[in-house]
């Protein structure tokens, strides 16, 4: 800070630079929310995936019928016939900012409809996440570090992946909620101050409503503490930066319905409060130390070692006895999964199969995080020199979350911030080193240098990347300017330090070669995010287009098929298809499903795909015991949509062989390999999923040549004796099927007949299961 | 070392710690007071939910953590206001009450919303 004999122009410095700052930040959230918006300006303004679909039907129930009846809202729409009870089950945080954000707008008069906000909710919020990361890596390294980090998380693919305009989905806030807790935390452990560490806990509280991936937080923030202790970095400042967390977080998070008493009962938080009464026992021990004297300290600690080591033993035995007395050890099945990759594979199929869950590929890495992935490293150097409390959580933070990106390509989204706080600290730390060198050695700069204190930094400027608003083009063409204001912090006055310093400089001709460089780097980073903005993530996969030579074909059949269901069945109609379309179905169709995304009954969706596996009388059987009327596959077969119900078939049959037994996957294998061609094994051939998909397609073509799996269909010639086809869509992607009544009449048998029929029904092993 | 040397120790130790404690100031005493009395409440709490059972388990985890939390605070309290520590000699003691007084609200504020 300026002293106050300190002449003008380093007080107008300040001024200007923190104006320079400000503005920079600005620009930094304009960008991070404009480069959000290509899937608004290349499709439409419409919900993404599957997921958000959920979302925003709550976000709608929200916004029509109060908080209230949201808290106590029970769906019967979904999981039929079991329903759901949607205010104990779901994650609050989302849908409660975008009805204060839809309420607060239309109290002043701005009319947006529901959807509208729910779609640009993301953006606003990575431009706040944005802002976050600036204050957080301004606590460990400094502005200059902060603004680059800033800039680097406002277009880190990664985060837009999740955070596009349409994918209204919770990682929207949970990530901004995540770097603002973090933030609150390193400023509490920086400055001590009570009130930060309240904010904290507060933050956290946002953070638990927001996403199950809190786990995160509560256990990364206790073994950074450990490491300060053991470290020898233990200060008043940690008590008082983690001890009120822990206390007012575990309280604040029992208060979401979700997590209820999980706060204090699973083993995800028992970390917090071992590392509680670790912190204790260590402050205690500082306090008698500071009012001892030497010697009688050391008795003391004898003493103490003592009989501590035995009571220690004592409940440890008796909390280790508790915890291996529960199956799981206390830990939920996601998080085993994290810890032990191969955990789910073996006893939970379903999480196995989400493709979200399966571990990244190596160039996932350098798609998702592009240049950071070798700037971490030189960040983690710049960290410890010097190592502060802030940074060694900087340290922790990256290599937990490298871990975790490892298991489950999911989490690559936690992993985008911590690589741009790095990625940032050390760009910074570079082009400090740099401008340095410059300034020494340009003539007649190195001579002037002002009694200041304060410290050196430099503010680069990555301008904002200009978009063609075309309909027609889907090539962007960035323009970027590159500004590169160099800020003049000097040093300390002593002479001794500025030829110290002379000292440690780089050759001009380098520096300067080295400065073009980084800005050449930071180019091809800007050019790939907006690339893979514009390319990769910006698909709402429930419209999808592709090019041909006579121009642009768009496939909506999704929404064709739902607004055909809306409009062509009755209200208490319920459709059966497999989980992935449930949320799309119970939202855009407004029909009662039998199983969705939330996946949260195992054995119900293992008879969805049983009767899926079935040949048809016995899916029918099963169908018909869940009150279902309509039947809805996805079949990609003529068009090339590769992730249609038959390239999942395999996964319906393991969750099915999961819980009924009968259902054995190597049935429908010919040869260990999956066909459908006329080598498929008969049981395959005869299940429903393959009659319903393949029903009149060698009609489209004559010879039933499917696209997807390349081969000729096994069975081309067949009726359907339990269904009938209701609706299929233009492209044959969604296909819909009704169950046929039962007959009035059974032909040709009497009753001795009917009586062994019925004898003969009732032996076979799979049947209602409800019976 | 025997017995007598080591009741001996511990002898000296305690006479060493109590002279040591006694010359502390007042104010912080009577905060150490405020948070032995909060630790003893909370005792009191866990051993009658160990004799009638935990149900409501809500409201005996509200009422215990409001016993540690207001003792936390108060440990956070007295680091604040200690005159030997150097890190915080520029805060002004109103400054850590009121931040005290503040933390204190949005803890009870949560507890009673949990009481159930």
């Amino acid at each position: 800070m300026a002293a106050l004999d300190t002449p003008q122009p380093s007080t107008l410095r300040h001024a200007f630079g923190n104006v320079l700052s400000l503005f920079i930040l600005l620009l930094i959230g304009v960008l991070a929310f404009s480069i959000r918006l290509f899937s608004v300006i290349k499709y439409e303004s419409v919900i993404h995936e599957f997921d958000p679909y959920f979302n925003y039907r709550v976000t709608q129930f929200l916004t029509k019928n109060g908080i209230y009846d949201f808290w106590n809202w029970f769906d019967d729409r979904t999981w039929y016939p079991l329903g759901r009870v949607i205010g104990g089950t779901v994650f609050p945080g989302l849908t409660l900012t975008a009805g204060t954000l839809w309420r607060i707008l239309n109290t002043l008069n701005i009319p947006l409809s529901v959807e509208t906000v729910c779609v640009f909710t993301a953006p606003i919020f990575s431009a706040f996440a944005s802002w976050a990361t600036y204050l957080l890596t301004k606590e460990v390294k400094g502005v200059g570090a902060g603004l680059t980090a800033a800039a680097l998380l406002a277009m880190v693919p990664s985060y837009i992946s999740r955070s596009v305009a349409g994918s209204y989905d919770n990682e929207a806030v949970a990530i901004f909620a995540l770097i603002f807790t973090f933030y609150l935390y390193i400023k509490a452990l920086n400055t001590g101050s009570l009130f930060y560490a309240t904010l904290n806990a507060i933050a956290y509280f946002y953070m638990v409503c927001s996403w199950g991936g809190y786990t995160f937080i509560i256990n990364l923030i206790p073994m950074h503490v450990l490491l300060c202790i053991v470290t020898g970095r233990y200060s008043s400042r940690l008590y008082i930066a983690y001890a009120p967390l822990v206390v007012l977080g575990t309280l604040l998070a029992s208060l979401v319905p979700v997590v209820g008493f999980n706060a204090v009962m699973t083993s995800e938080h028992f970390a917090s409060f071992l590392v509680f009464i670790i912190i204790h026992v260590v402050a205690l021990v500082y306090y008698i130390k500071g009012i001892l004297s030497p010697q009688m300290f050391k008795v003391a600690v004898t003493l103490v070692v003592s009989i501590g080591l035995i009571v220690c033993g004592a409940v440890l035995a008796v909390l280790i006895a508790l915890v291996a007395s529960s199956p799981t050890k206390g830990w939920s099945g996601r998080s085993l999964s994290l810890l032990d990759p191969t955990y789910a594979s073996k006893y939970i199929p379903i999480i196995a199969s989400v493709s979200e869950h399966q571990p990244p590929t190596w160039p996932s890495y350098f798609m998702d995080i592009n240049v950071l992935a070798f700037l971490v490293p030189a960040g983690i150097i710049a960290c410890f020199l010097p190592l502060s409390d802030a940074s060694s959580f900087a340290v922790l933070y990256i290599a937990t979350s490298v871990y975790f990106s490892g298991v489950m390509v999911r989490l690559m989204l936690v992993l985008a911030p911590a690589a741009c706080i790095m990625s940032g600290i050390a760009l910074s730390e570079a082009f400090g080193v740099f401008t340095r060198s410059i300034k020494f050695q340009l003539p007649g700069v190195s001579q002037n240098s002002p009694v200041n204190a304060g410290d050196t930094g430099t503010v680069i400027q990555n301008d904002v990347v200009k978009t063609e608003k075309s309909e027609d083009s889907l090539k962007e063409r960035p323009s970027r300017k590159n500004k590169k204001k160099e800020k003049d912090k000097t040093e300390r006055a002593s002479v001794v330090r500025q030829i110290e310093k002379r000292l440690l400089v780089l050759p001009l001709e380098a520096s300067v070669i080295a400065i073009f460089l980084l800005v050449l780097l930071g180019a091809f980073y800007v050019v790939h995010c907006v690339w893979a903005a514009a390319e990769a993530y910006s698909a709402p996969s429930i419209v999808l287009t592709s090019r041909s030579h006579d121009g642009l074909h768009v496939f909506d059949d999704f929404r064709e098929a739902y607004g055909w269901l809306r409009h062509n069945t009755e209200v208490d109609d319920k459709v059966a298809s497999w989980w992935d379309y449930g949320y799309q179905t119970t939202a855009m169709a407004n029909r009662t499903v039998i199983v969705d995304n939330n996946t949260w009954n195992n054995t119900h969706i293992a008879t969805v795909g049983t009767a899926m596996s079935s040949p048809e009388k016995a899916a029918w059987e099963i169908f018909n015991s869940l009150d279902v009327k309509y039947v809805l596959v996805v079949f990609g077969g003529l068009v090339g949509y590769p992730s249609d119900d038959i390239n999942k078939f395999l996964w319906m049959v393991r969750i099915g062989g999961g819980v009924f037994p009968h259902i054995k996957e190597p049935d429908y294998l010919r040869d260990g390999q999956y066909r459908i061609d006329s080598q498929a094994t008969p049981t395959m051939l005869n299940c429903l999923m393959y009659k319903l998909s393949y029903y009149r397609f060698v009609e489209t073509d004559g010879k039933g040549f499917d696209r997807v799996r390349n081969t000729e269909i096994g069975k081309k010639y067949f009726k359907l004796t339990h269904f009938e086809e209701v609706f299929t869509t233009h492209h044959w992607m969604v296909r819909i099927f009704k169950l046929k009544p039962p007959k009035n009449r059974i032909r040709g048998k009497t009753k001795k007949a009917k009586s062994k029929t019925s004898s003969k029904r009732s032996g076979t092993p799979k049947k209602n299961p409800w019976h | 070392m025997g017995r007598t040397t080591t009741s001996k120790d511990a002898q000296a130790l305690f006479h060493s710690l109590r002279s040591a404690y006694v010359a502390t100031p007042a104010n912080l005493k009577i905060i150490d007071l405020y948070i032995i009395f909060a630790v003893v409440t909370a005792v009191i709490q866990v051993v009658y939910m160990a004799i009638v059972g935990s149900f409501p388990f809500n409201s005996f985890l509200s009422g215990v953590l409001s016993c540690v939390g207001t003792a936390v605070l108060a440990v956070c309290l007295r680091i604040q206001v200690n005159k030997e520590n150097r890190e915080f000699k520029d805060l002004p003691p109103e400054r850590a009450f009121a931040d005290f007084v503040l933390c204190n609200l949005v803890l009870h504020l949560v507890i009673m919303n949990f009481l159930g």
